[in-house]
């Protein structure tokens, strides 16, 4: 429970810290270097909601008996 | 109180969801499936014990159990559909949430197909 609910807050940190780091990095003059940042921070955050997916499935199949 | 929980899981992520949107829109997207995934995880126990409790009720009113787990899969395979459609839809992508729609439907109706045949036949037999 509050487990997962923290992962709502990574997410959000992450897009906030992205956004920052990326305006700092354009006012830098090093736009590819932003661009990098924003992949990573995406990347980041898909495994950590590609892995709360599959737990959710899971989760789904054995209620639902689908198998 | 669980409904004080997820009213406050789903007020706090819509807040950072709008917060986020304005600067990096993609993270936003998978910030509410996040927020989405939760609150159904939440849930997915109280539903279980609900189909405990259905399954209980089809054994003493003697159901074939066939019958009842087909209804039960083609519940789930609703649920997971909709959820998808539902993201998709939210990120603009009304297409792509269609698709995953007729897809689901498609599947439900290949699950359904024996118990129509099981109606045809009970159909059959009462005919001459």
């Amino acid at each position: 429970m509050g487990n997962s609910v923290d992962l709502i807050f990574k997410i959000a940190g992450v897009g906030i810290l992205v956004a920052v780091l990326n305006t700092i990095l354009k006012h830098a003059g090093k736009e590819e270097q932003g661009h990098l940042v924003t992949l990573a921070g995406l990347a980041i955050v898909f495994i950590w909601v590609i892995q709360l997916l599959a737990n959710l499935f899971d989760q789904v199949k054995s209620v639902f008996k689908l198998f | 109180m669980d409904v004080l929980q997820i009213v406050a899981i789903g007020l706090i992520a819509t807040v950072l969801v709008v917060v986020v949107r304005s600067q990096r829109p993609e993270l936003a997207l998978l910030l509410s499936v996040a927020a989405g995934v939760i609150i159904f995880l939440l849930v997915l126990g109280k539903i279980g014990s609900i189909m405990d409790v259905i399954k209980d009720l089809a054994a003493r009113a003697g159901i074939n159990m066939v019958y009842l787990g087909t209804i039960l899969k083609i519940i789930g395979i609703a649920y997971i559909a909709e959820f998808g459609a539902q993201i998709c839809r939210d990120a603009g992508e009304g297409a792509v949430a269609t698709k995953i729609e007729f897809a689901s439907k498609i599947l439900i109706m290949v699950l359904a197909v024996p118990i129509v045949v099981a109606v045809l036949q009970a159909l059959l037999k009462l005919v001459p």
